[in-house]
């Protein structure tokens, strides 16, 4: 009896122990380390001597530094743009096709293959067809009557074509969810408005975009958080370049650490990343458990 | 208006909205279809302007893909990577969840909200501390090593997607199994794993999928031996910067999983990606 309610109260620990063990090894010690050496100067080509306390030298450095305030104006653009634009077409998707459109999970079906592809083969696919001499979409411009587009090398124009290939990835993500969040709607309140005389568009803001805007919330929070998060794309397609228009903030990170070398810099700039993608996920968890109440 | 009837009009609405949807679906698929088929045509083809859009097919990409350089190497090792991270990942999650589904103990609420804010860590910022944590304990570029980092940031999400199916599971069953003298370990696995089977292909699906794609950490943890297919594909960018044709047909073979994902299992895709925010 008495071994019966050892075994009870270790089993918890027992089951979750496998999970803690690789969660604390590789994501919590790792993230330590990397706040630790933020405080730190270190080469990546002299690594096997010691690192150098330089305290808070490291920020006070990015703060100063021309080429982070760049990269941080071109995440906050990236990010601004990708998240407006997708929440605005993919709900406007979603409200056209919500209801009895015989096929519309065939279609559903297809608009998860954009999201399903690896970020490494988008970006290959996006700088085929940005190509100046046999890309498609200067082709498509000029049998139009235009001038040829240097959708990757005018720094006006990178960071848009970046935008572009990041709202065809990820709208049909806002897209399902919006589609699922507005199948949700009770019918019978959508019918009562109905009866009570309410057009389309009066359903729509006083019914409809209400009891959906929690989980439209909450959807925009997760891709803000993947579009702070986003590189792979990006580093495929310009490698931040021509010149710093496209670098973000996580690449600029790689690139301090694997390019400049100094693991010590580009940990300070992970900090800053981090922080920010914790107050957002904070932000994306207080704002679930309140649906969860309501 | 007038000149149409309410049911004319509705006629109208639903072929705008079938044009509607098939454009939306136009722009979704061309990328993909032009990958593919540059993938398919000869040198020639690939880069005549105005394009060919009908052409004669031909694996001659392929074949150089395959049989030249090292692809079957980096074939394996993105294969052999991927099926352990899930492997593992799913097995760990499932047994994780179970516990933060089931039992109550102290410290249960940091571990569920530490759960989701791991989540959410980008592999960029893991990318220097484990690179310097792997070159000390000297297991950079294996491929285990890489599965390994891939095993810890799925785990947070499986966690998460099994326990919300685990907790759907009704209790009586496992209670009802308890007085039968089953353990813990038995009813889980009896009781509970049968249950949570589409939970599982959810959790399976998703870790593949993000270890099969992975890009920033097998490029900085792998060598030329050890390095997965999304490294490779991007080198050769790099490197020679027109051979659009071997480059588009191994990120077609990159992209196969995710098809095949698409067309069998769009429902548990569905789930996975929306729960996050619809559910749970």
């Amino acid at each position: 009896m008495n071994s019966q309610s050892i075994r009870e109260k270790s089993s918890p620990l027992l089951f979750l122990l496998p999970s803690l063990l690789i969660m604390a090894f590789i994501l919590l010690v790792p993230i330590l380390m990397g706040l630790r050496l933020s405080f730190f100067e270190w080469l990546l080509r002299n690594v096997s001597q010691k690192p150098i306390f330089i305290g808070l030298r490291n920020y006070i450095e990015l703060i100063k530094s021309e080429n982070f305030r760049t990269s941080v104006t071109v995440t906050i653009r990236f990010v601004l743009s990708v998240v407006i634009i997708e929440i605005v077409v993919g709900l406007v998707l979603a409200l056209l096709l919500e209801s009895g459109l015989k096929g519309l999970r065939f279609f559903r079906t297809l608009f998860v293959l954009p999201i399903m592809v690896a970020p490494v083969v988008v970006g290959v696919m996006w700088r085929f067809m940005y190509n100046p001499s046999y890309g498609k979409f200067n082709y498509f411009i000029t049998s139009l009557g235009f001038e040829p587009v240097g959708w990757l090398s005018n720094p006006d124009i990178a960071l848009t074509s970046v935008i572009i290939a990041d709202v065809w990835q990820w709208t049909p993500f806002v897209f399902l969810l919006a589609l699922a969040a507005l199948q949700g709607v009770p019918k019978d309140l959508s019918d009562a408005a109905v009866v009570d005389g309410a057009n389309y568009m009066q359903k729509l803001l006083r019914v409809k975009l209400p009891y959906i805007a929690s989980i439209l919330g909450v959807t925009a929070i997760l891709r803000l958080i993947d579009a702070f998060r986003s590189l792979v794309v990006i580093f495929n397609l310009t490698y931040g370049g021509p010149g710093v228009s496209t670098e973000v903030m996580s690449l600029h990170l790689y690139k301090s650490a694997f390019v400049s070398q100094r693991l010590g810099l580009a940990s300070a700039i992970a900090v800053l990343l981090l922080m920010l993608i914790v107050m957002l996920s904070l932000a994306l968890i207080i704002s679930n458990l309140k649906n969860k109440e309501n | 208006m007038s000149l149409l009837t309410m049911k004319g009009r509705k006629n109208l609405a639903t072929v705008l909205r079938y044009l509607f949807i098939i454009i939306f679906a136009l722009v979704a698929l061309f990328p993909i279809y032009e990958m593919v088929t540059t993938s398919l045509k000869n040198e020639v083809d690939a880069f005549t302007i105005p394009p060919k859009w009908i052409f004669q097919p031909t694996l001659s990409n392929y074949k150089a893909v395959l049989f030249e350089g090292k692809f079957f190497t980096y074939f394996a090792n993105s294969i052999i990577v991927a099926i352990t991270a899930t492997v593992v990942s799913v097995a760990a999650g499932a047994l994780g969840a179970y516990s933060l589904a089931r039992f109550r103990f102290t410290g249960k609420k940091l571990v569920v909200l530490g759960t989701l804010l791991m989540r959410m860590v980008p592999p960029v910022i893991l990318v220097v501390p484990i690179f310097l944590l792997y070159s000390r304990l000297g297991i950079t570029n294996a491929r285990m090593s890489l599965a390994l980092v891939y095993i810890a940031l799925n785990l947070p999400f499986n966690i998460w997607v099994l326990r919300t199916f685990i907790m759907e599971v009704p209790k009586e069953l496992e209670e009802s199994a308890h007085i039968d003298g089953c353990s813990h370990m038995m009813t889980f696995r009896k009781i509970v794993l049968p249950l949570i089977a589409p939970g599982i292909s959810v959790a399976s699906i998703f870790t593949f999928r993000i270890s099969w794609n992975e890009f920033i950490l097998s490029l900085v943890l792998t060598n030329r031996n050890t390095r997965t297919l999304p490294v490779a594909v991007s080198l050769f960018l790099t490197d020679t910067g027109t051979e659009w044709g071997k480059i588009t047909a191994i990120a077609t073979i990159i992209a196969i999983p995710a098809f095949i994902f698409t067309f069998t299992a769009a429902k548990s895709l569905i789930m996975g990606l929306t729960a996050g925010a619809v559910k749970g």
